[in-house]
């Protein structure tokens, strides 16, 4: 690896960079993931675009309607520890505490777990399953795009070479939903996971039924997949542990796990979805009807 | 071509030739012969690499010289007083409870295990765990490290 290293002061310069190197720069903001792929030559820029310095990029904040923004330079670690993420999309805080060591959320950041796109990536799931929104801004103006439609495939966003991710839009959640994130991995945090799920589910506290449901999966497809079919399933029943099977075992059929893949088999991966996302379901419910 | 650039590590101003693509832990033991920090894996798993920077651990293997810039570093050279002989109740902890054999690991782990301790001073086992799950040791199955960061925290 040999590279130019420009380091832009305001989005404006990082954007003027990018469009003048297209397809030649990448941006870097922790670098945990940057820094290996270098090394390994999987990718060669020649000019690596650091927005570190750039200011207002790094940020948690609420506003009322809006729900919470994130700025795309947050670390890891403090979507992990922060009281207003912990509060309201804890299974954020979940998911981001299950990222590598401690060294390296404290460095990881969120717009990097996102736009390097891994199949895997705890914070891209969890934030599908929260119908998270990315702000992008680029040479030609800005957009926003909502994170399901955001994935392309493994490593590919729709992001273009002169575009800036700057900011994840996450919309409040209804009362009475609760969400778990649970993943599979040989050695805890600092392994990729073999498979990850986030589950999120809204009741009817009155009825006692489930009102709406999010099952995302992780690692068993190109992109953070929804297992939509057992989503319908739990919706507007009441759930009991009959339901719960009928629905992992749906969420199992939905993943499609590549074959070869180092981690584990798609008997596997497949059977450990169902095992999670039932783990996850039974956690939930459990919660709701104590509460 | 290299560029010279200032940083600041343990306390003191100092500075070095680089070049951009250099990691800091290539930094630090190449042109400034802190050799404290290891290289290992430099994949960020085994955290021999680790150093402080602003006061949280980080990986020197994955983090670019370049993002050194206005940061305050500390390596494992940097955490004892200076007198001569002196160590940090962590390093003594780690003498004491015999929680070294190869050493390689040490460094990093000392310096994961400050982080903890400035953050959690009075951590349970279980957090120490969790804490130092990025550092690997293929010497001593770990519970001697535990114990020495946990006699630590105690005298601290």
């Amino acid at each position: 690896m040999r590279f130019e290293y420009l380091e832009p002061e305001t989005i404006e310069e990082a954007l003027t960079i990018l469009n003048r190197y297209q397809g030649r720069s990448k941006v870097i903001a922790g670098g945990t993931d940057l820094m290996l792929q270098m090394r390994n030559k999987s990718i060669d820029p020649e000019y690596v675009v650091d927005i570190t310095r750039i200011p207002g990029l790094n940020h948690i904040a609420f506003d009322g309607p809006q729900g919470l923004r994130l700025g795309a330079l947050t670390t890891i670690r403090a979507l992990e520890t922060s009281v207003e993420i912990q509060r309201r999309a804890p299974v954020l805080s979940q998911a981001a505490g299950q990222l590598g060591s401690v060294a390296v959320r404290n460095v990881a950041t969120l717009g990097g777990n996102l736009c390097n796109a891994l199949p895997s990536a705890e914070t891209s799931q969890a934030l599908v399953a929260l119908s998270g929104r990315v702000r992008i801004a680029g040479s030609k103006g800005e957009r926003i795009v909502p994170l399901e439609k955001f994935f392309t495939g493994v490593g590919k966003t729709v992001l273009e070479p002169d575009e800036l991710l700057l900011e994840i839009l996450v919309p409040g959640c209804p009362p009475h939903t609760s969400g778990a994130y649970l993943k599979h991995s040989p050695r805890g945090p600092i392994d990729l996971a073999i498979v990850n799920i986030t589950v999120l589910i809204t009741m009817d506290p009155e009825k006692k039924i489930c009102r709406d449901a999010k099952i995302v999966l992780g690692a068993v497809g190109p992109t953070p997949l929804r297992a939509r079919k057992a989503e319908e399933m739990l919706k507007g029943k009441r759930i009991d542990e009959i339901l719960i099977e009928g629905a992992a075992q749906m969420a199992s059929e939905e993943a499609h796990p590549r074959r070869g893949s180092i981690r584990g088999s798609v008997e596997y991966k497949k059977e450990m979805v169902r095992v999670l996302t039932g783990r996850a379901m039974k956690e939930l419910t459990v919660f709701e009807t104590e509460s | 071509m290299k560029k010279l650039m200032e940083i600041k590590v343990n306390g003191e101003t100092r500075e070095i030739l680089i070049e951009p693509w250099w990691s800091l832990a290539r930094a630090l033991r190449e042109q400034l012969g802190l050799t404290g920090t290891k290289i290992s894996c430099e994949t960020g798993d085994c955290g021999a690499c680790t150093v402080l920077i602003d006061g949280k651990a980080v990986k020197s293997c994955l983090f670019p010289v370049m993002k050194a810039r206005g940061r305050e570093i500390l390596t494992i050279e940097g955490i004892s007083s200076n007198k001569r002989g002196k160590l940090h109740p962590l390093q003594q902890a780690f003498v004491e409870h015999f929680a070294v054999q190869c050493g390689y690991c040490t460094p990093g782990m000392i310096m994961a295990a400050k982080a903890l301790l400035d953050e959690t001073p009075k951590p349970t086992e279980a957090q120490v765990k969790e804490y130092l799950c990025g550092n690997l040791c293929r010497c001593t199955g770990y519970t001697k490290i535990i114990e020495a960061v946990l006699a630590a925290a105690d005298k601290m």
